[in-house]
């Protein structure tokens, strides 16, 4: 990229200025001896021409919009359309949800974006003994049908996209939004959303895992092929290293795992027999926009050239929407703080400007009282206007891809990948993120830095503001949102008038044929779909699929 | 030798969010203490056997799912039903102020809230046992 003799210019002065600054050190030492990211990458003084000087600008970046795409997936980004707005949010019955979606709707959310309470993300219907205590409490409880014609009345499903958190039983629920669209009279065709269904981060991060990684897998490409054919505007998986971020990963590992997982779910559906080009244009990723500003913007980039090279070199894939890492952001939850929380919101904005200089295609801001309880209703605007203060007024969005080209960024995004790299080679070595799972080795290495960064920030090296610096008496918080308790009891009730007015016996033999399709490798969706629209619950379904597959038992690693 | 204080970290309920507990667990063992983790989605009656057939002096249950109490008292309810009455029952997690209170008129307390420090919880345990000393 640069003259030879500039170069050799330049390096001279450099060598120059660094013995100056060095010699100056010893009275105006710097805040610390050195500086690193959250990955343990070291963090220069200062980024100049000779940190890029063998930059190949075509390989490496590109046009935005062309491979392989470390400037962004389309040519104008948001320059043509901001990214989705869409925030998180479901709780208690589906009626008090369905009040909670469309007020965002009103205010100007894009997408919506479906939180589930534990049973129903477990396979567990609301009146299971398993349920008990945690029914409405994380989310929003569906045990069937007539529980999602309630969250979306009057929203018509041709006019939304929605997403949901859904990962075991993602199956089933795609299913009910497949129903519902129908009994809307609106096709297949016509719905658009995403379904997380990432089951293997479950296994390393997350922690609602129903059935083993065999079984788990078939049903993931089951779903893939179930869509390519007949529900082509689904993204059938996300992706996501916001989990393993969450549960305390770095930034490198962040990136390394979730592409990790994403080369055993296209290998997955290779060996079922699916085409490259049939069914990767429809994955899509997400990822968590955490504190370390610069890290953030290089890691999203060094992701989608990574994934790029990946699906081209390794998978061979041919079609350019096969090699477009599109993603969804989400702010840090694990960065908010119970202690002043209105600084909360403070990071949260710098967090979402990370994930918009990175080049994110939807996005979640965290309400600032989220280490205290489930976000308020204005507290959950005050997130979204957090996005459209960026979105609207900041000018961020004018240009493609603003920090291409920074030698700083550029440096770092080259170093993420070379770190991402050498973990998903070991990954390899290991048999592939499946096994790196059941041997508990991404489960240490999460582990590991998470106990790292709560030494730091118990050491005092890791600032956190109202923790463990500038703290400060407070009153107890007020406003806090706080879940019905006689939600389980009204779920309850409902579930077993519905039980009692459904056709039983067309509900027994669909669900005969289930456990019979479960032990040939059919794929499982008709069946299940069969099964929802005559009312099935989530419970029939997976208690059906359990005693075909069996449950998985983590190994404890403590 | 002193016997070293013995710990059972345990997660009730259907709650996946672990980060806590197990920084927890490597905290109290890094500090000499004896640490075992019950991994996740564990019933009480799960929990309490647990406990009574490590023979543990504490329990220690996280929860963010906002069940605690739901899953916490049962617990203690069951250890008392066993005869182990001295077993220290604590909690951690995302867990409001009113329900700390209620937490500990059943006998579940110190409850320690986020951005509590490792050592805080150490120091407490120490100090707990060598009070009953």
């Amino acid at each position: 990229m640069f003259n030879v003799d500039e170069i050799l210019k330049i390096k001279a002065q450099k060598a120059d200025w660094e013995k100056k600054t060095k010699a100056a050190l010893v009275k105006r030492p710097e805040r610390k001896p050195c500086f690193t990211t959250s990955s343990d990458l070291e963090i220069d003084r200062c980024y100049m021409p000779d940190d890029i000087e063998n930059f190949d600008y075509a390989a490496r970046l590109g046009m935005p919009g062309e491979y392989p795409y470390t400037r962004g997936v389309q040519a104008t980004m948001y320059r043509g359309r901001h990214w989705t707005m869409r925030q998180y949010a479901g709780f208690g019955s589906a009626s008090e949800t369905n009040q909670r979606f469309k007020y965002l709707l009103q205010n100007g959310v894009s997408g919506l974006s479906c939180a589930f309470d534990l049973p129903t993300q477990i396979g567990y219907d609301s009146d299971d003994m398993m349920a008990k205590g945690e029914v409405g409490k994380v989310g929003v409880a569906i045990d069937s049908l007539a529980d999602m014609e309630v969250l979306f009345d009057g929203i018509p499903l041709d006019k939304v996209s929605t997403s949901m958190t859904i990962n075991a039983p993602a199956a089933v629920l795609l299913a009910m939004y497949v129903a519902l669209a129908e009994k809307q009279g609106v096709p297949p065709t016509a719905i658009n959303g995403t379904i997380q269904n990432d089951i293997l981060k479950e296994y390393s991060a997350r922690g609602t895992y129903i059935f083993p990684p065999k079984e788990s897998m078939r049903l993931i490409t089951n779903i893939f092929e179930y869509c390519a054919k007949d529900v082509p505007n689904w993204n059938t998986i996300s992706i996501s290293g916001y989990h393993i971020r969450e549960a305390g990963s770095s930034a490198v590992q962040e990136i390394a795992f979730t592409l990790a997982d994403g080369i055993a779910y296209v290998e997955a559906a290779l060996k079922a027999g699916l085409k490259i080009d049939d069914f990767a244009p429809r994955l899509s990723f997400f990822f968590n926009a955490h504190l370390n500003f610069f890290e953030e913007i290089a890691k999203y980039r060094a992701a989608r050239r990574i994934w790029a090279k990946l699906m081209k070199e390794r998978f061979g894939a041919t079609k350019e929407k096969s090699m477009m890492l599109r993603f969804h952001t989400q702010t840090a939850g694990c960065t908010l703080t119970a202690q002043q929380a209105d600084v909360n919101v403070v990071r949260v904005a710098f967090q979402a400007m990370s994930a918009v200089l990175g080049g994110t295609q939807s996005l979640h801001t965290n309400s600032k009282d989220e280490a205290l309880a489930l976000p308020s209703e204005a507290s959950a605007l005050l997130a979204l206007r957090t996005q459209q203060v960026i979105g609207f007024e900041t000018g961020a969005v004018d240009t493609v891809d603003p920090l291409g080209g920074s030698y700083f960024i550029e440096s770092l995004t080259d170093e993420i990948e070379n770190k991402v790299m050498e973990y998903i080679e070991h990954i390899d070595k290991l048999g592939g993120a499946v096994r790196a799972v059941e041997i508990g080795y991404i489960q240490k290495e999460i582990q590991e830095s998470a106990y790292k960064y709560q030494k730091a920030i118990e050491s005092g090296e890791q600032v956190v503001i109202g923790v463990n610096k500038f703290t400060m008496h407070e009153e107890v918080p007020t406003g806090l949102l706080k879940v019905d308790s006689t939600v389980e009891d009204h779920q309850v009730a409902a579930l077993t008038k519905l039980k009692a007015n459904r056709n039983h016996a067309k509900i027994q033999a669909i669900l005969a044929e289930l456990e019979e399709a479960a032990k040939t490798d059919a794929n499982l969706m008709p069946f299940i779909l069969a099964a929802v629209r005559e009312y099935a619950t989530i419970g029939e379904v997976c208690n059906t699929l359990r005693g075909v597959f069996g449950e998985y038992t983590a190994p404890v690693l403590f | 030798m002193e016997r070293k204080i013995r710990v059972l970290i345990a997660k009730p309920g259907l709650d996946g969010h672990d980060r806590g507990a197990k920084i927890i667990c490597q905290a109290l063992r890094d500090a000499g203490m004896e640490v075992i983790y019950t991994g996740l989605r564990q019933t009480p009656a799960q929990i309490v056997a647990a406990a009574i057939q490590e023979d543990v002096d504490v329990v220690g249950l996280s929860s963010l799912s906002g069940a605690h109490n739901h899953l916490f008292p049962p617990i203690r309810q069951l250890l008392n039903e066993q005869g182990a009455e001295d077993i220290l029952v604590f909690g951690g997690g995302v867990i409001p102020a009113e329900d700390i209170e209620s937490l500990k008129v059943v006998g579940i307390a110190p409850i320690f809230t986020p951005g509590t420090s490792t050592q805080d919880v150490v120091d407490y345990l120490f100090n707990y046992f060598k009070d009953k000393e």
